[in-house]
């Protein structure tokens, strides 16, 4: 009797746990059995593994093999174990050097020619393994980018399970001739690199400086965003315009996303990404798309995808309300928790918002001139389909008109003008956007919240010392007063208010700056 | 067919030697009845073994061991129960063994024996 182990790592969400494979050989029949609460991709690696190893020159032994993956208990799914469960029935028969198995973490689906095929979500197993202590990953050579990208554990690329084998010590007698002509296609085989959609430059934005500053404002704190306004009003350029003014990403909150991305199965490329992501997802999307689901394996949804960028809602109203109020949770606490019957997943989603919406459904336009015919309350109902306490949360709310004909004259006379102030590009907004972060980062230092949008608003007036001053919120108060506004419609403005001081590198916000804070909040800017 | 039934006999007289090399005697050989055919009985001490042998030429059919499924192990316990009936010895002390010979078409044979396989 021989029992050989190795790990592997099991996800949950983007969260990894260290798996012990051990396997034992009994001298029975031959049968293979896999233990320890497989899902049906995990449990038909029986078939992968008998055959990857036969044709890898390397057979299992003709006797019965049990392969327990513990703890038991951790719901496991995917094809990432076959290679950790090949190589600890090898060590168990002796192909293999045993010691050298139980060492290193395996992760890699097998072929049934004994190739290894990459697969999903490398990046948070190789992290969790790097956090759990290990030293030396073993993964399929077209994830070997990915896998390298996380710091502090060596990755040992193998393209076939013969070379895997090889590595570990064995010596598979057989020449399998085969193999080495599919090594080539394997490599074909690995997911090409990350092909970043062009953004588009903020300088293509005509509509004058209004929406400019609204996006900057959004971008500089972190704020929610609404655009209404007609169809062609370039509501989608604005937004997508978007991620291309927000600052790099850290190299923590790099790695995560990317770590989602691999997640969802999405490329990520040699190198990591700093640009922040943009996530826009149909209107058709489901709750389970918008957050994430799944019954095995759960996988992240549009909003954890977007996390620390944009989540860009077009046709916002169209949006099903229930998936809309699924954003209500990770906007307020910046993670999605999913449940299910055997697992708790827990992605970031720490995403900036912005929606869109057409003014009315029949989306006539600004006045009935442009030939909307739809009576107030249908555009009342219409909007209110984006429910209230959803769009409490949003801190600036933006009415964007069609291009004029006048308009677009102007912008060719200014085109033509030498003379004329340049128009702004998104490399010198970003710059702007970086300043006014660094200036609130600076004043934040010390607090867990680093842009204005993240602080909260008791914070704010009580401890923080952040409440520019009655004077300089004189209407403020009176909108409160009024009940034009809320509390928490309140504190919101005060932050846009310090946005806008940031961005205008003003010592404390003023009485224009709260002013502009509040016809922002309120949509009374246009 | 006859090369097949030819192979079967050369494996099951290559693995009674393989056992009576390892102390046991054959006591009884392709004993059939109506259930089917036992292939080898041999006494190992005081104990009967009813050993089924797989004997294959090479790799493409699998392993011989591979041949043997529930339902023929089945079908051996059947076999063994009736041996025993038959030959009066209802409380003899019994094993089912399984004999795998690798017999390709040149050089020596390869035996490989399990113990008490049901």
């Amino acid at each position: 009797m021989a029992v050989a182990r190795t790990r592997a790592i099991a996800l949950v969400g983007l969260s990894g746990s260290v798996v012990e494979v051990e396997a034992d050989l009994s001298s029975q029949l031959p049968a293979f059995v896999i233990i320890g609460l497989p899902d049906t991709a995990l449990g038909e690696a029986r078939e992968r593994v008998r055959s990857a190893a036969g044709n890898a020159g390397c057979p299992l032994p003709a006797r019965r093999l049990t392969v327990n993956l513990s703890p038991a208990s951790l719901p496991k799914h995917g094809s990432a174990f076959d290679l950790a469960i090949a190589l600890s029935c090898l060590a168990a028969a002796g192909t293999v050097d045993a010691d050298s198995v139980a060492r290193v973490v395996h992760l890699g689906e097998l072929g049934l020619d004994g190739r290894l095929r990459p697969t999903h979500g490398i990046l948070p197993a190789v992290l969790a393994a790097a956090r759990a202590g290990h030293e030396r990953v073993m993964v399929p050579s077209a994830n070997a980018a990915e896998a390298r990208l996380v710091p502090g554990i060596e990755v040992v690329p193998v393209a076939t399970l013969r070379e895997a084998v090889e590595r570990h010590g064995g010596d598979p007698g057989i020449e399998a001739a085969r193999i080495g002509a599919t090594v080539d296609e394997g490599e074909a085989h690995a997911i090409p690199a990350s092909t970043e959609s062009p953004e588009g430059d903020l300088a293509d934005v005509i509509g004058g400086d209004e929406p400019i500053q609204a996006l900057l404002i959004a971008a500089a704190g972190g704020h929610h965003l609404l655009l209404a306004g007609p169809p062609g009003a370039g509501k989608t350029m604005l937004a997508s315009r978007l991620p291309g003014i927000l600052p790099d990403l850290s190299p923590e909150a790099a790695l995560e996303v990317a770590s989602l991305r691999s997640l969802a199965g999405h490329p990520i490329g040699e190198t990591l990404s700093v640009r922040p992501p943009f996530e826009a997802p149909h209107h058709t999307a489901s709750a389970a798309a918008m957050v994430g689901g799944g019954s095995r394996g759960i996988r992240p949804g549009a909003a954890a995808r977007a996390s620390h960028g944009v989540l860009f809602l077009d046709e916002a109203p169209e949006f099903p309300a229930s998936v809309l109020d699924a954003l209500r949770q990770p906007l307020e606490s910046g993670r999605i928790s999913i449940h299910r019957a055997n697992a708790v997943a827990t992605f970031p989603a720490r995403f900036q918002l912005v929606l869109a919406a057409n003014p009315c459904p029949c989306g006539g336009g600004d006045s009935p001139d442009d030939g909307c015919a739809c009576p107030p309350a249908t555009k009342r109902r219409y909007f209110a389909r984006i429910s209230g306490p959803l769009l409490d949360r949003v801190d600036l709310r933006l009415f964007v008109h069609r291009v004029t004909p006048s308009r677009l004259n102007m912008e060719r006379d200014r085109a033509d003008d030498p003379g004329a102030a340049p128009v702004m590009t998104s490399e010198e907004a970003r710059r702007i956007v970086v300043r006014a972060r660094d200036a609130a980062a600076r004043r934040l230092a010390g607090t867990p919240w680093r842009t204005n949008a993240e602080m909260p608003g008791p914070w704010l007036r009580g401890d923080g010392a952040l409440h520019p001053g009655s004077v300089a919120t004189r209407a403020l108060d009176r909108s409160l007063e009024r009940g034009s506004i809320t509390m928490r419609g309140y504190d919101r403005v005060l932050k846009v208010a310090w946005t806008i001081a940031d961005l205008e590198e003003a010592e404390r916000p003023n009485a224009e700056h709260v002013g502009r804070a509040l016809a922002m909040r309120l949509g009374t800017s246009a | 067919m006859a090369h097949n039934i030819e192979l079967g006999r050369r494996g099951e007289q290559v693995a009674a030697d393989h056992l009576v090399a390892r102390g046991m005697r054959v006591v009884d050989r392709n004993w059939r009845c109506a259930h089917g055919e036992l292939d080898l009985v041999l006494h190992d001490g005081d104990c009967t073994v009813f050993a089924e042998v797989k004997t294959r030429t090479g790799p493409s059919f699998g392993h011989p061991f591979e041949a043997i499924t529930p339902l023929k192990l089945a079908r051996l316990r059947r076999l063994a129960i009736a041996w025993c009936e038959a030959h009066d010895r209802p409380t003899a002390r019994i094993r089912i063994d399984a004999v795998a010979v690798h017999a390709p078409a040149s050089g020596p044979a390869i035996v490989e024996h399990l113990e008490g396989i049901g």
